[in-house]
């Protein structure tokens, strides 16, 4: 009986036995704690845990770039906020004014709940909400979209300039690891979907886009300042990311693009008297930048909370089931998360890909010549 | 409620996406893209021009294969060429001299014959002036004999004796 266990768990994998290692703690933890989570609910409810909070903050904008918490005292670096407010003009002051959004400045205020909730509000002498200040504070979406581009400029600097050196040369370090995406990118998702002898004007623009959205995706998924901003995750970067694309595609449609937007090659009823199809290219036109924005936005977003809420599941089995259960718990969070973070690794490739693919194809049709 | 706020896209952030995105476009299209995709397009050429290049090499190399082989078999046709005409000049000359050879004796032939017929001449008339005189003697032997018998039959050995001719 005994060589048959060993033998059993000579076949278990070591992540199989983690796994089977956490579900049985969980459970043990789970039996043993009914009793205590009666007793701690009572003595916990003053602080207890808020998983929707938990998540949303995570994967939310901040004014500040929140870094740790150890016991009652945030750590987290400050950020320039920048208001301009229609009494008192330009505003300009760090984040931690506010004290993590717990104290007033200058008549400012960050708004909790409401329809201003997590905005920044101005004041008027008696405390109540006058106005909402023009609120262009560098935010830690802002800050993190700097991190994404400097550290593209590091990287594309250094490796144009190791080009410049190595002319003729093979390509060495950080050179060798880039120039294959960027191949990649001319043969397979450039020259085909744009055409041999047009592509090269779109270039720079698909090239930047897809080394912003993989650099941003893949920093999103470092928990360490200075990375770990949730940047494509937020709609606001990912609508001027298809802005950008639309915009482009809208100034370099030709002839052919146009006329097949107002005056499709479809029966003539369905032109006449009702223009239905030239109603639904025209909506076309801007679907197409607008699921772009939807996809990626969603897309990042989603990864982010799935990784927060397993997270998440640790302090909520802690807060209700007690510590105990919590520890149990996390083995198995953790492994959820850890697969969940690889599969974002993967994802960010993807999404990096498709949104490059898909401007690409769009600009392929706004310069197609002909359908021949 | 707490969606709404997600996906309401924020005019701050927008505005510093599109400044920062911009910022980014321009300078990394001047000073990224631009030396990188050139770097990647001459190397693509330099390698392409190698490999033509190396092309062309092998195909020199064929051809000069190809003229080696026309040379040698030049070679060997002149060779051939020179042996047949050596044969050639070497029958010719032999059947000259042959030739040569023939007429001399011809010569030789002819002239010896006409030494002989000199000769034979010589001899004939030396014989013939021989019985000339033989007859003669005859003749007086039997002249003196009978001629003062018959003068008419000395007239007639004379007539026989001009007759006769030695052949």
């Amino acid at each position: 009986m005994f060589e048959g266990l060993i033998k059993i768990l000579r076949s278990i994998s070591p992540v199989k036995f983690l796994i089977i290692l956490g579900v049985f703690t969980f459970t043990i933890f789970c039996a043993q704690n009914v009793q205590a989570k009666e007793e701690s609910s009572i003595s916990d409810s003053k602080e207890k845990f808020n998983p929707g909070k938990f998540v949303m903050e995570h994967v939310s904008d901040a004014f500040e770039w929140h870094i740790a918490t150890f016991g009652k005292t945030n750590v987290s670096i400050p950020l320039p906020i920048i208001l301009h407010s229609n009494t008192t003009g330009w505003n300009f002051f760090w984040s931690s004014k506010f004290k993590h959004g717990t104290a007033e400045y200058k008549n400012f205020k960050i708004a909790k709940g409401g329809d201003n909730d997590g905005k920044i509000v101005e004041l008027n002498d008696t405390g109540e909400v006058a106005d909402l200040p023009l609120d262009l504070s560098i935010t830690k979406t802002v800050a993190g979209i700097l991190v994404s581009v400097i550290l593209l400029f590091w990287i594309f600097l250094t490796v144009a300039n190791s080009a410049k050196r190595n002319k003729d040369k093979a390509p060495k370090g950080l050179q060798n690891l880039i120039e294959p995406v960027i191949i990649f990118i001319i043969d397979e998702v450039a020259k085909p979907t744009i055409g041999e002898n047009k592509y090269e004007k779109f270039l720079p623009f698909l090239l930047t886009t897809f080394f912003f959205i993989l650099i941003s995706n893949l920093t999103g998924l470092i928990p360490i300042f200075p990375f770990g901003a949730n940047v494509t995750g937020n709609i606001a970067v990912t609508l001027v990311l298809s802005l950008f694309t639309f915009v482009i595609t809208t100034f370099s449609g030709n002839k052919h693009y146009w006329k097949d937007i107002y005056n499709p090659n479809v029966p003539w009823w369905l032109k006449f008297p009702i223009p239905l199809m030239p109603v639904i290219e025209l909506t076309g036109v801007f679907t197409k930048p607008f699921v772009l924005m939807i996809r990626l936005f969603a897309n990042m977003m989603a990864g982010h909370m799935t990784v927060a809420v397993f997270v998440s599941l640790i302090f909520i089995f802690a807060s209700s089931m007690g510590d105990m259960t919590g520890y149990g718990v996390s083995v198995i969070s953790v492994i959820f998360s850890g697969f969940m973070l690889l599969l974002d690794v993967l994802v960010s490739f993807i999404q990096a890909y498709v949104f490059t693919l898909l401007s690409a194809l769009y600009f392929g049709m706004a310069t197609e010549e002909n359908h021949s | 409620m707490v969606l709404a706020t997600f996906v309401t896209p924020d005019y701050g952030t927008i505005f510093w996406m599109v400044i920062i995105f911009g910022i980014a476009l321009f300078f990394l299209g001047k000073f990224a893209w631009k030396p990188i995709i050139k770097a990647l397009k001459d190397r693509e050429k330099s390698i392409a021009e190698a490999l033509s290049s190396s092309e062309k090499a092998k195909e020199e190399m064929a051809k000069l294969k190809a003229g080696n082989e026309k040379i040698m078999t030049e070679a060997r046709q002149e060779k051939e060429n020179i042996l047949n005409e050596a044969k050639k000049i070497k029958e010719q000359i032999v059947g000259e001299a042959r030739e040569e050879a023939q007429k001399e004796g011809q010569k030789i032939i002819e002239s010896a014959r006409q030494q002989i017929n000199t000769e034979k001449q010589a001899a004939i008339s030396d014989i013939k002036k021989g019985i000339n005189e033989l007859s003669i003697e005859i003749a007086e032997k039997i002249i003196r004999k009978e001629l003062k018998d018959n003068e008419d039959q000395k007239a007639l050995i004379n007539k026989i004796l001009k007759e006769v001719k030695i052949k």
